[in-house]
């Protein structure tokens, strides 16, 4: 391709239109599930702003006012006040700590007048930006220990700060950046060890008996070291992978006990059917599941519409569209979601340069993180971990956040054939 | 050089956690259909419409039983939601640990409703309904409990209680733990025609339990049927008027309409209020009747068996004649008493000898109806002893001594008439004869009769020669519904003997020994029965019809322990045949009434047991 542009190829790449009609057609669809379980008779007008449907109805306006304005913007913009972005969002997160309003358990808002503000959403929007720009910087190689450490150091401070507002499900949405980091060249090694000890860290709390699985390590061990029988330093590696897997076998207890809250820990017990108050998730799985193929249909939905789902229009919401539309329903908006990640992707490969790529994969990776939690937990397959499902779930915070998310992507995206390629991706 | 390749992670990793979703909401939205149901358990909820109970009338349009309501606080333990057990605990003035001991009994049905508190009280409903919003998963279930407006006939209309695990599992699923089915007299035999069917209202309920709306319009709901209402053949006041006779006696009363088998007072004395057996207080009032020494809750007239003495003489008068071997001009002479082998049969009576048929019924020779009875069960027409005793045991059983009648309450008993094999297990085969059981022939020794069984030999008596099976269903109040029907059964003679009989019987209340009860202006037709007993003082017995012809009431009288059936049994009866035949009648024997009602036996009787 021509890195010498002329005048003329200054001009708008398009906008990606089939993200903005998935995204739309969310918005909508999250709407109708909010207006069917929260609707009042008596304050039958869907602009009501004393019901949920009406503010929401008004958060959407807002948003797509946003998003027009996002689209305006220079895209020159994103990257200069990345670091400006970042540095805001981390002092409102320190200071939300202090002097924010606590919800659940959480001191995680800001409460300005009537509504109210979650520093974090601005928090995954700064780090997306702010990890672009450090990690397109040009002389800044992620192959360097040090600019690993300084990536990982970005993505850990907001994480930290949002653990310490006590609000863990969205700290756990930081991991997506660490996600993103893969493609950048992130080891692969690196990647396969954090997914063998996440799945250690779920056998070691799901089985009964840990013996089990300490002999089946060190049998996979032996095996293992029988394969690499010639070289001496690769068993000695397979014997230290061992110990260290025996260690963390060992100490999950003690992680599970010690460092967990009770809640978290009753959360996980009950997802692995060792007892608990199982009522959300119980509840939850009845809604989706009594909806059958084709669902009890609109406003029929009699587990979300007597309240018997608890949180039913935010972090519940799937469940609504699991009882009023069925398996059609809900594998649609699986598919819409995962169609989307996937766009944003192809999105991302489709950027000459490193920030808007790294800025692409961040979105598609936190809607990932979005997606698994909030859907798995509704359906059973995750811990109860409360964060909402992006584009469906009611909240300001949460449909400006993810709009912010997005429709900079559709800039950034519409004005890439007015960068210049990137050094090194 | 670069990492472009690694885009293909993302895709994969994207698709197979969305695939893994699609695959786990396969299985519980369309292949798993315990949540559909599950999902009902929740939010619908089948509220038991429980039809008003039939109400049951006398035979005079006497309203007897009627309904009243009450309430009971039931719970579904799935949804009990941040209970305040204190603040429950003291609404229903109940302690933590009866609390718990309930709460544990629901538990056992964790998604049905099961009753918590039976039967609030008017004062606890008003104020629980206030605070029933704070306690999700409780409610109150309207249902409606009997009420007497008599203090008399408690063992005919029997009462309801609650169904036990038998009465569930035999009943088709029409029960439900809680529920209240009758469980004596007419509640009981009735029960089926009293309750009418209860019908479903599926109700929309929020998870604080609240009503929100009906379930598909109520198209699967059902209207509850009111139960039908009976009309017994009781007839209220002689009921009332027996039982306050019968005050201070333990004994029976049953008095039959012969034409009809209709039972017009059924009385077992002591008796108890039926007001006793209702409401909050039915389990512990149940307790102490059953623990009452003088058996309030025994259902003598149905239940226990007497030698029914003398008035069997009456039987074996017809028997013989059937038979052929008495006549009316038949005589026997009497020397005080009947000898068999060492054994004498006294007559205590003093009168001429020797006398016919109809003497000998009405000074109730004892000698002269051991010689019929030996006539009867000796018959040289038979090849054995045993046959002919088994034809006479044949006869007595057609004027149903020793069979239940079949009248419609539970707990008949068929008293006591002992088969050959019985004798032939005592004294061996071919070794007894007529003289061994001679005691049969004045109606002592292996023989009893319950009260209902000797109305009804009083009833075939009136009716010369049939009896309709005695009942207390008069008919059911609905249209198109004739009721049951009762059987006409004859017995083995013919009606041309028992005109001499019904003479002697008549005989016995003009000039004989049951003078005491005549009644002015009709002809009144009875036998006294004074019946032996090893425990203490005879019993007295009168049976009696009236008017000789027409009869229009027939009545056994039973006082236990208390002597003569003249000095008790016969004037009770005498004073019910006049109340019946003449409700607006002033009796003319007020002594005789007065001497009745006030008269306590029991505590006679106890004191004398005291002093001995």
């Amino acid at each position: 391709m021509n890195r010498y542009r002329t005048k003329e190829s200054f001009e708008t790449g398009g906008l990606d239109w089939i993200s903005l009609f998935l995204f739309l057609a969310m918005v909508t669809f999250g709407w109708m599930a909010i207006y069917s379980v929260t609707f009042n008779p008596e304050y039958p007008g869907i602009l009501d702003m004393s019901q949920s449907y009406g503010r929401q109805l008004m958060f959407i306006g807002v948003s797509l006012l946003l998003g027009t304005a996002l689209l305006i913007i220079d895209a020159k913009f994103y990257s200069a006040f990345a670091y400006g972005f970042y540095a805001l969002a981390i002092i409102l997160c320190l200071s939300v700590i202090f002097i924010g309003s606590e919800t659940k358990g959480a001191k995680s808002w800001f409460a300005l007048g009537g509504f109210k503000f979650q520093p974090v959403e601005l928090a995954k929007y700064a780090t997306a930006l702010a990890l672009a720009k450090y990690l397109s910087t040009y002389d800044v190689n992620f192959r360097e220990l040090k600019v690993k450490l300084i990536a990982f150091g970005m993505i850990a401070l907001p994480m930290g700060l949002v653990l310490l507002q006590n609000d863990t499900g969205s700290a756990l949405v930081f991991m997506a950046f660490f996600l993103v980091l893969y493609r950048e060249g992130l080891p692969t090694w690196i990647v396969a060890m954090a997914f063998y000890l996440v799945v250690l860290f779920v056998l070691s709390l799901y089985l009964e008996q840990k013996e089990v699985l300490i002999y089946t390590l060190a049998l996979i061990a032996v095996i293992a070291a029988f394969l690499v029988r010639k070289s001496w330093k690769m068993i000695g590696l397979v014997f230290v992978a061992l110990l260290v897997s025996i260690a963390i076998v060992i100490s999950v207890d003690f992680v599970f006990n010690e460092i967990l809250q009770p809640h978290q820990r009753a959360r996980i017990d009950v997802l692995f059917g060792k007892g608990g108050d199982d009522y959300n998730v119980r509840q939850s799985k009845i809604a989706i599941g009594s909806g059958g193929l084709f669902g009890q249909g609109f406003m029929n939905g009699t587990q979300t519409r007597y309240d018997y789902v608890p949180e039913q229009s935010t972090d519940f919401i799937y469940c609504t569209v699991g009882e009023e539309y069925g398996f059609v329903g809900t594998a649609g908006v699986v598919l819409f979601f995962v169609l989307l990640m996937i766009r944003l992707v192809m999105l991302a490969e489709r950027q000459k340069n490193r920030f808007s790529r790294v800025y692409a994969y961040s979105v598609a990776c936190i809607l990932f993180i979005h997606f698994t939690i909030n859907i798995g937990m509704t359906i059973g397959l995750m811990p109860v971990i409360g964060i909402p499902l992006p584009f469906f779930s009611y909240g300001g915070s949460s449909l400006l956040g993810f709009t912010l998310l997005l429709f900079t992507l559709l800039k950034l995206d519409a004005n890439r054939v007015n960068e210049i390629q990137s050094l090194h991706d | 050089m670069g990492y472009r390749s690694r885009q293909w992670f993302y895709y994969l990793l994207f698709s197979l956690v969305g695939l893994a979703f699609v695959i786990r909401l396969l299985s519980i939205q369309v292949l798993d259909d315990r949540y559909k149901s599950l999902s009902k358990d929740n939010f619908l909820k089948r509220v038991v419409q429980f039809p008003p109970r039939g109400l049951i009338y006398d035979r005079n349009g006497e309203l007897l039983v009627y309904n009243d309501a009450i309430y009971d606080l039931m719970v579904v333990p799935r949804q009990v939601r941040n209970l305040d057990t204190a603040s429950l605990c003291r609404l229903l003035k109940i302690s933590p640990e009866d609390f718990n001991s309930k709460m544990e009994r629901c538990m056992q049905n964790p998604y049905r409703s099961s009753v918590f508190e039976k039967q609030l009280s008017a004062r606890t409903h008003a104020r629980l309904q206030e605070y029933l919003f704070d306690f999700p998963g409780f409610f109150v279930e309207i249902r409606t409990d009997r009420r007497y407006k008599t203090k008399s006939a408690a063992h005919v209309l029997g009462s309801i209680g609650e169904v036990n695990d038998q009465i569930i599992a035999n009943s088709n699923g029409y029960y439900r733990q809680g529920e209240y089915t009758g469980i004596s007299g007419i509640e009981r035999s009735y029960e089926e025609l009293l309750r009418g069917s209860k019908g479903v209202k599926n109700v929309i309920v929020d998870v604080r339990n609240r009503t929100v709306g009906s379930y598909f319009d109520g198209q699967y709901d059902t209207a509850a049927q009111a139960g039908q209402s009976i009309y017994t053949t009781l007839d209220a006041k002689l009921q009332a008027y027996g039982e306050a006779l019968m005050q201070g006696k333990v004994g029976s009363v049953v008095a039959i309409e012969p034409g009809t088998g209709e039972i017009l007072a059924l009385i077992s004395s002591p008796s108890y209020d039926p007001n006793l057996l209702i409401g909050r207080e039915r389990g512990n009032n149940f307790m102490d009747l059953m623990r009452d020494p003088q058996k309030p809750m025994f259902n003598r007239p149905l239940n226990a068996p007497y030698p029914p003495g003398s008035i069997f003489k009456a039987i074996s008068s017809l028997i013989g004649q059937q038979e052929g071997v008495l006549r009316p001009e038949t005589r026997y002479p009497c020397g005080g008493g009947y000898r068999v082998g060492g054994h004498t049969v006294k007559c205590s009576h003093g009168h001429p000898s020797p006398l016919d048929l109809r003497g000998a019924l009405m000074h109730s020779c004892n000698p002269y109806f051991c010689y019929v009875f030996r006539s009867i069960v000796d018959q040289r027409k038979f090849s054995t002893f045993e046959l002919s005793y088994k034809n006479w045991y044949k006869h007595l059983q057609t004027f149903g001594i020793g069979t239940k009648l079949g009248i419609d309450l539970y707990g008949e008993a068929k008293g006591i008439l002992k088969t050959e094999d019985y004798y032939n297990r005592i004294y061996g085969k071919g070794a007894w004869k007529g003289s061994t059981i001679i005691s049969l022939a004045i109606g002592q020794g292996e023989l009893g009769v319950t009260p209902l069984q000797m109305a009804n030999v009083m009833a075939i008596i009136a009716n010369r020669g049939y009896y309709i099976t005695p009942h207390v269903l008069k008919y059911v109040d609905s249209i198109g519904n004739p009721g049951p029907r009762f059987e006409k059964h004859f017995c083995s003679v013919e009606s041309r003997y028992f005109p001499v009989v019904i003479e002697g019987m008549a005989d016995v209340v003009k000039m004989g020994t049951a003078r005491v009860a005549q009644i002015d202006s009709v002809e009144v037709c009875g036998k006294t029965g004074t019946a032996q007993n090893p425990h203490g003082k005879d019993h007295s017995i009168f049976f009696a019809f009236a008017p000789k012809e027409n009869p229009k009431i027939a009545i056994a009288v039973v006082v236990e322990n208390s002597g003569y059936g003249s000095q008790w049994a016969a004037p009770i009866a005498s004073l019910m045949i006049e109340k019946y035949l003449f409700p607006d009648r002033e009796t003319k024997r007020k002594y005789l009434e007065e001497r009745m009602l006030n008269a306590d036996l029991i505590n006679a009787l106890n004191h004398e047991q005291v002093s001995h």
